[in-house]
């Protein structure tokens, strides 16, 4: 396949990845690319740095999408294919996860007790798992209205990323755990079904962090009674949208040796899933100035070196300095191939190299896009 | 202090805490600056146990050891090292506190996920509890966490006084005590944070900052600027005309194609440098705290000789403190 195909004739791009290999702008980018060849494109970024906003001319990215100004593309003489445009948004874990359980609910009194019992408030934070659910509610939602064609999601920067391949389950699994089923019978009956190693459970938590979380726990389980399979079904119409042929999923790293350990792991998860990566986008390669090879490089400066003379010594100093960058290039190169042999299939390799500068304004986001989408023309 | 020779004074910095905290956000190279330090701190005779909280570490590897485990294992001379879970110190907590029969269990049943879930910042108590008890027991003279990425570092951090404000009764709550104790005690504890001479990264560590000492309230060592660029030696340019002549000089035959690559290797070099070094500036100005800067290490995979090269920078930089 070819890159182009991602922003062209997907409908969904998902961005997977570790942190610090440059995710958000990559997706931003994509999305960018993809409104100025036509279409009606929207990036949902999870943790974005503030100068991406910025970069957009936005004041605050918020929980729903923001059109971007389209003077932006005329103030850089951007050709934009007419009907092309761009929105971004943050998504915001607990907004999203409200809104969920309200309209789940059936009545506004179940909501009223799940939305302010305790527990319920620090799962709908950013903890574990819950913000890669709820980026996937947040896309069910985008898809669902249907006001973009190209809807592309950066995903949070950890190895729970991939969580939200099975996000949906893991909460009607945690409705489902046995023994805070039976934590839901009506008061004290509990005390009579539930086996002594239940009770001994049940106390040993209460000892090790207090009853009232116990409380909490059991009021929330309670409170949630009746919805689950609302949950089950919108875990399943997710579970369709990523396995539709329109998604795509991209994977972002970048050439060291940890990154490129994380995106094995996250290639490998994928694939666990059934998901093919289609793009292997990688940031911040070394450039590869010329193909000579790094001992022959070391060769030439030991030997001016020794000869002595102030420009033979110069001369080393360079030569030193070549066979560095020929030495990094070559093993992120390779490191990089290795990579997409274990992918397999036809996955687009495409690299953006280091820049001078971080990405500050729409201009510099324009470019990146330019050097992705020219780096490969085929694969 | 005249009469402190280096080697003294590395082992004086690397005996300032008997916990060092290494923090920062993904892809800065926290894993590097953990083995760095660890084989400085070996030098300078001083135990080392490094604590990994991570999965998937890339740690072991640099030593050219196998995958850590819970058990301790040695690296080399001086430095071992463990892997740190949540759910293991949860174990390692109900079988010292006399629940041994229930521990299995609550892990297994997944019970730990929603009792963790019920009181944020469990899971970081727990394994912050159990880097207490390291510290407690004096395993190493100095034992490396290598802490969480992400902005993960001061929640990390945080979780305890967290928990000190959610749970008001029972073990946990002694436990959120101690780890608070060790935490604010600059003799016992210190973070040490890592960054990257970039914009974005350097902006992050000094928010960073200032929220680990103004809220969780834990002493900041110097902040460890990673993947520095060596600028070429004085009087080396990068241009092609200047390599040509050279060239002559020296007797030596560069072809054109040749004098391009390396005037443009040499170019982007410089031009790495200078921004590096403006960043650096800008570290400087807005946060008042030492910095100490390792050397970009010229290959993605970091091995043993790397690790020898970045701890030899690590004690000049310690030095020069």
């Amino acid at each position: 396949m070819r890159i182009d195909e991602l922003v062209d004739d997907r409908r969904v791009v998902i961005c997977c990845g570790t942190g610090g290999v440059g995710k958000t702008t990559t997706a931003a980018v994509l999305a960018l690319e993809g409104a100025r060849r036509g279409r009606k494109a929207c990036v949902v970024t999870i943790d974005p740095a503030r100068r991406l906003a910025d970069a957009l001319g936005i004041e605050r990215l918020t929980n729903d999408p923001t059109e971007i100004d389209p003077k932006l593309w005329s103030d850089i003489g951007a050709d934009v294919v007419p009907g092309g445009r761009l929105s971004a948004m943050m998504l915001d874990t607990k907004s999203t996860f409200d809104l969920l359980v309200t309209r789940n609910a059936s009545s506004p009194e179940q909501a009223r007790r799940i939305l302010e019992n305790t527990f319920y408030r620090n799962v709908s934070g950013a903890l574990g798992g819950t913000q890669e659910y709820m980026a996937m509610e947040k896309l069910h939602e985008l898809h669902d209205e249907g006001d973009f064609d190209l809807i592309v999601v950066d995903t949070p920067p950890t190895r729970h990323a991939l969580d939200f391949l099975d996000a949906p389950q893991r909460l009607t699994r945690l409705l489902d755990n046995r023994v805070f089923r039976l934590l839901m019978m009506p008061t004290r009956a509990y005390l009579r079904v539930a086996s002594v190693a239940v009770q001994t459970f049940l106390r040993t938590v209460s000892r090790v962090v207090g009853s009232e979380v116990i409380e909490d726990v059991v009021a929330f389980f309670r409170a949630f009674e009746g919805m689950e399979d609302g949950f089950r079904e919108r875990a399943a119409v997710v579970g369709e949208i990523l396995t539709d042929p329109a998604t795509a999923f991209v994977l972002v790293t970048s050439p060291r040796r940890d990154a490129m350990q994380e995106a094995t792991f996250f290639a490998d998860r994928l694939a666990e899933a059934g998901q093919s990566v289609q793009s292997l986008i990688v940031n911040r390669v070394h450039p590869s100035f010329g193909d000579e090879t790094p001992a022959g490089l070391r060769a030439a400066a030991d030997t001016l070196r020794h000869a002595g003379s102030e420009p033979a010594t110069r001369l080393a100093a360079l030569y030193d300095s070549l066979a560095d960058f020929r030495e990094i290039a070559t093993l992120e190169r390779e490191h990089l191939e290795a990579l997409r042999a274990r992918i397999g299939g036809d996955t687009v390799l495409a690299y953006i190299p280091y820049l001078a500068h971080d990405v500050h304004d729409f201009a510099t986001l324009h470019e990146v896009g330019e050097l992705l989408f020219d780096t490969i023309s085929a694969r | 202090m005249s009469s402190y020779d280096g080697a003294m004074q590395v082992a004086d910095f690397c005996s300032t805490s008997r916990v060092v905290i290494v923090a920062g956000k993904g892809g800065v190279g926290k894993t590097t600056v953990t083995a760095a330090l660890a084989v400085t701190a070996a030098r300078a005779g001083r135990s080392v146990l490094i604590v990994e909280v991570e999965g998937k570490s890339g740690l072991p590897a640099m030593f050219g050891a196998a995958a850590l485990g819970y058990e301790e294992i040695e690296l080399e001379a001086g430095v071992r090292a463990r892997f740190l879970t949540p759910d293991a110190a949860l174990i390692d907590y109900l079988v010292t506190h006399g629940m041994k029969r229930i521990s299995k269990r609550l892990a297994s049943s997944g019970a730990l996920d929603v009792v963790a879930t019920a009181v944020p910042g469990m899971k970081d108590i727990l394994v912050l509890g159990k880097v207490k008890s390291i510290e407690e027991t004096r395993a190493a003279d100095l034992v490396i966490v290598d802490a969480p990425a992400a902005g993960h570092a001061v929640t990390f951090l945080m979780s305890a006084r967290g928990l000190l404000d959610a749970v008001r009764v029972g073990p946990i709550r002694k436990q959120a005590q101690d780890v608070v104790s060790l935490l604010s005690d600059p003799a016992r504890c210190q973070v040490m944070l890592v960054t990257l001479a970039e914009e974005t990264p350097v902006s992050e560590v000094v928010d960073t900052a200032f929220a680990i000492e103004d809220r969780a309230g834990v002493a900041l060592g110097p902040v460890i600027v990673n993947g520095c660029f060596t600028p070429l030696p004085v009087g080396v340019t990068a241009d092609t005309g200047a390599i040509l002549a050279d060239a002559r000089a020296a007797n030596r035959f560069v072809s054109a194609r040749e004098a391009d690559d390396l005037a443009h290797a040499a170019a982007f070099l410089e031009e790495r440098h200078a921004l590096q070094q403006s960043q650096i500036q800008r570290l400087h100005e807005l946060l008042p705290l030492p910095q100490i800067e390792l050397p970009f290490v010229f290959n993605p995979d970091i091995t043993r000789t790397q690790l020898d090269t970045l701890a030899a920078a690590f004690a000049r930089g310690i030095e020069g403190l």
